[in-house]
């Protein structure tokens, strides 16, 4: 009797063990919710699918420690001899097909969705180079080049001798940012000028490949002013770490004094065709 | 074949000292050749694993420069998949097959000891490019053009030590088929085959198949880098995505040849210590084939923040997920083994429990990237670094380690320590949670792979991670101390070294001696 109590709470333990810090950390370092309709959909996708993991794990992981626990030589010395059961082994194929159905037509949706690129309202070009952002709006002809911000630079080299918590954002900040106007439809057409790069912004919902040659196209629509903060995402060479991206969200107003403060800052207009590398 | 049994009556190593085991035509021998290959590599790109921990344990560079890192990232990759589990697997297979199947020797033994010896070849000429101007190559393992292009001295190295991988890979996979379609005793029929040897005959068809691919890949890439051609890009009528599509089309079923033999072997012990039959052998092998099918239909679930169209993206999003179905089956047919069984825990089986558990949450995480939107948050974040582990270190690797015990009074004619196997066991099983399982939400909460250097925000769950990493490392010098100790002495094992296997090899004595089944055993049921 006590060796039955001390092994439920052995048990227990064991479990609460591994999943306190679980959804501790499951709470604490989840997918963004994000701002865009995308992001929103992708996170409720993924805690969807999540839930359902969990639920599968519960039985599968369930039926392990069952077998573990009771059916060990000591508690069960004479093991059965069956083997081969067909209605069985349907069962267990058709069930997982139909939860994966269950899965894929919500998915298919935002993928459809998210892939939409069309009535977009503006058009920013994205290219990406080794090691930093550049963005054009072909509209009002401005050019950005978008760096790592020095206060990151002076902390990143081998021995540098200072602290990457003595700055703000270490290694998430740029010189300049990518801003955007709130609630508009903005496509991204997404390029490189060397090797591939990744445009990766979670709060967003938005990751796509910089392919050398080739243009890919994303769109974002922000329904919240704010600054979100993400990074180059496929290996790039020596300063792959080091080429974030950080985009201002404004209201409307906002963006297009900025739009004009920025054209009278940088009066050297150029058109997209003739923007220089840097 | 006849040749190999006029060998086989030969009952002496055919040199001695070294000279024994560059000439052997010897199963046994090439397969122990190719399991401490393998530990040696294992130990190599682990060691490279510890410096990438070490340097991402807190935010900041302390030990090494980024293209350094990038060198080690890529290393690292291309040694465990080509240099560690492959080979292994690849030994096991030749220790094995022929013991399981009644076979005197592998078919072409010959040819057995060249696909050996080409791999120590292909290896050093792999790492001498880290002592190159300029280092080792650093684009990762999938060596995405036009950033391969960049290598200076290690490129032609690389090519070159990729396609002495593919060689020795399609000459070991050719063998491995030949052997079992020719040399099963009278009576094994293919349905009667222990599942390790199907699982095995799947994986060689897939390495035949896709091996030449990657060369293929790699010989264009030599071409755009020496002489002039434009496979990789647009300005001369290529595309750097062609690279990725030639790429995962090899990658997606080399990823399967680095797990079905792990699904056989999982499939040998989960009886053996359950004293059970195997639940579904049928269905099992059907799985099995099934598996190795779509492997070839899914490569572009690796793609989808390439740019592919909206149809494309949504083709591999289902195909992909389709794969969870035979591999559900096989989960759900290892559990109906060891229900209502009479188990008991050695150390293999403690392996092959955790296998199927942590293989299982390696599956969980395969499903949520194959959601495509999803994918494009979890794309080339920490959390594929997380799902790429679970399913290949306490996937592959664990599965390796459950056969090396279950196998190894076979092969030594020892026993091993149970009590230090049971503490090599529980300290990897728990610190390999602890290095991996925080980086799933890492991934989510937005930090990159292959980066020397993150956000403070990502701060304390890569020192949990690090710090699971060492005792992981640390813990596999116990592993290496078993196998010594083992080899040199201990308890003497019995032929059947553990009461509840079945299957030819038991039949034969512990040490497996030299030569075996010269004449040809009697195939019961
Ligand atoms: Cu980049």
């Amino acid at each position: 009797m006590k060796k039955k109590w001390l092994h439920a709470a052995w048990c227990t333990s064991l479990l609460a063990a591994i999943t306190m810090p679980t959804l501790w950390a499951a709470n604490l370092y989840n997918l963004p919710h994000g701002v865009t309709p995308v992001s929103h959909a992708i996170y409720g996708l993924s805690m969807m699918a999540f839930w359902i993991m969990c639920g599968i794990a519960v039985v599968v992981f369930g039926a392990i420690t069952w077998s573990i626990i009771f059916h060990r030589r000591s508690r069960h010395p004479k093991p059965a001899d069956f083997h081969e059961n067909t209605v069985l082994e349907i069962v267990w194929t058709v069930i997982p097909f139909l939860i994966l159905i269950a899965m894929a037509i919500p998915a298919a949706r935002v993928l459809i969705r998210a892939e939409n690129v069309h009535h977009s309202e503006l058009t920013v070009e994205v290219t990406g180079y080794q090691w930093l952002w550049r963005y054009t709006y072909p509209r009002w002809k401005i050019n950005i080049y978008s760096r790592l911000a020095d206060s990151s630079l002076r902390i990143a080299p081998l021995h540098s001798g200072r602290s990457p918590y003595s700055t703000p954002h270490y290694l998430h900040a740029v010189t300049h940012p990518l801003v955007l106007p709130v609630g508009e439809k903005v496509r991204l057409l997404i390029t490189s000028k060397d090797v591939i790069h990744s445009w990766w912004v979670p709060d967003l919902g938005v990751q796509m490949d910089a392919n050398p040659g080739l243009v890919n196209s994303i769109w974002v629509k922000i329904l919240k002013p704010g600054t979100y903060r993400g990074q180059c995402n496929q290996i790039c060479g020596w300063g792959h770490a080091y080429m974030p991206i950080v985009v201002v969200a404004k209201p409307k107003a906002q963006f297009l004094s900025w739009v004009k403060h920025w054209r009278k800052r940088h009066p050297q207009a150029l058109s997209p065709a003739t923007t220089p590398d840097p | 074949m006849s040749e190999s049994i006029a060998l086989s009556h030969d009952a002496h190593p055919a040199g001695r000292g070294l000279t024994r085991w560059i000439k052997t035509t010897n199963h046994k021998d090439i397969g122990t050749l190719y399991l401490l290959f393998s530990l040696i590599m294992f130990f190599i790109g682990g060691a490279m694993a510890m410096v990438i921990r070490a340097e991402l344990f807190e935010p900041g560079l302390q030990f090494v420069n980024p293209g350094f890192y990038n060198q080690l990232v890529t290393m690292h990759g291309l040694i465990m998949v080509f240099g560690a589990v492959m080979p292994a697997f690849v030994g096991l297979a030749n220790w094995m097959i022929p013991l399981m199947i009644g076979a005197p020797d592998m078919a072409l033994p010959r040819l057995n000891n060249w696909s050996f010896w080409i791999l120590p070849f292909a290896f050093t000429l792999l790492l001498l490019t880290l002592f190159l101007p300029g280092g080792g190559p650093e684009g990762g393992w999938t060596l995405y053009v036009p950033y391969s292009l960049e290598l200076g001295y290690s490129f032609p190295f690389l090519i070159f030590a990729i396609h002495l991988m593919g060689i020795s890979s399609v000459l070991g996979g050719i063998n491995i088929i030949v052997t079992i379609l020719n040399m099963r005793a009278p009576g094994m029929t293919l349905m009667k085959m222990p599942l390790f040897v199907w699982a095995w005959l799947i994986t060689a068809y897939l390495l035949v198949a896709v091996m030449p691919v990657l060369a293929g890949g790699v010989t264009m890439q030599l071409f755009d880098h020496f002489f002039g051609t434009h496979f990789f890009s647009v300005a001369g009528g290529g595309s750097p995505l062609l690279w990725e599509n030639v790429f995962w089309f090899f990658g997606h079923p080399e990823v399967y040849i680095m797990i079905l033999p792990a699904f056989g072997i999982i499939s040998e012990i989960v009886p053996t210590f359950s004293r059970k039959p195997l639940f579904g052998r049928t269905s099992m092998i059907y799985a099995l084939a099934s598996i190795a099918f779509l492997s070839f239909i899914v490569w572009g679930h690796h793609m989808f923040t390439s740019g592919m169209p909206v149809s494309a993206d949504l083709f591999f999003m289902f195909s992909t997920m389709l794969i969870a179905v035979p591999t559900g089956v096989k989960i759900f047919n290892w559990i109906a083994t060891m229900w209502k069984g009479a188990l008991t825990f050695e150390v293999p089986m403690l392996f092959a429990i955790a296998f199927i558990v942590l293989f299982t949450i390696g599956g969980f995480s395969g499903v949520m990237l194959a959601l495509a939107p999803a994918d494009f948050q979890y794309h080339n974040s920490y959390f594929v670094v997380a799902h790429l582990h679970y399913v290949l270190v306490t996937g592959a690797v664990f599965a390796i380690m459950a056969a090396v015990y279950y196998w190894l009074p076979k092969w030594t004619g020892h026993r091993y320590s149970e009590f230090w196997g049971k503490v090599h066991f529980w300290v990897s099983v728990i610190s390999v949670n602890v290095l991996y399982f925080p980086m799933h939400f890492l991934g989510l909460a937005g930090m990159p792979r292959r980066v020397p250097d993150y956000a403070v925000q990502f701060t304390d769950l890569n020192m949990i991670s690090s710090i699971g990493a060492f005792v992981f490392g640390s813990a596999q010098l116990i592993f290496v101390a078993i196998i010594f100790a083992t080899i040199y002495g201990g308890k003497k094992a019995e032929a059947r070294a553990w009461e509840g296997a079945h299957g030819l090899e038991w039949t034969v004595p512990s040490p497996a001696p030299y030569h075996t089944f010269s004449s040809p055993p009697e195939v019961m049921g």
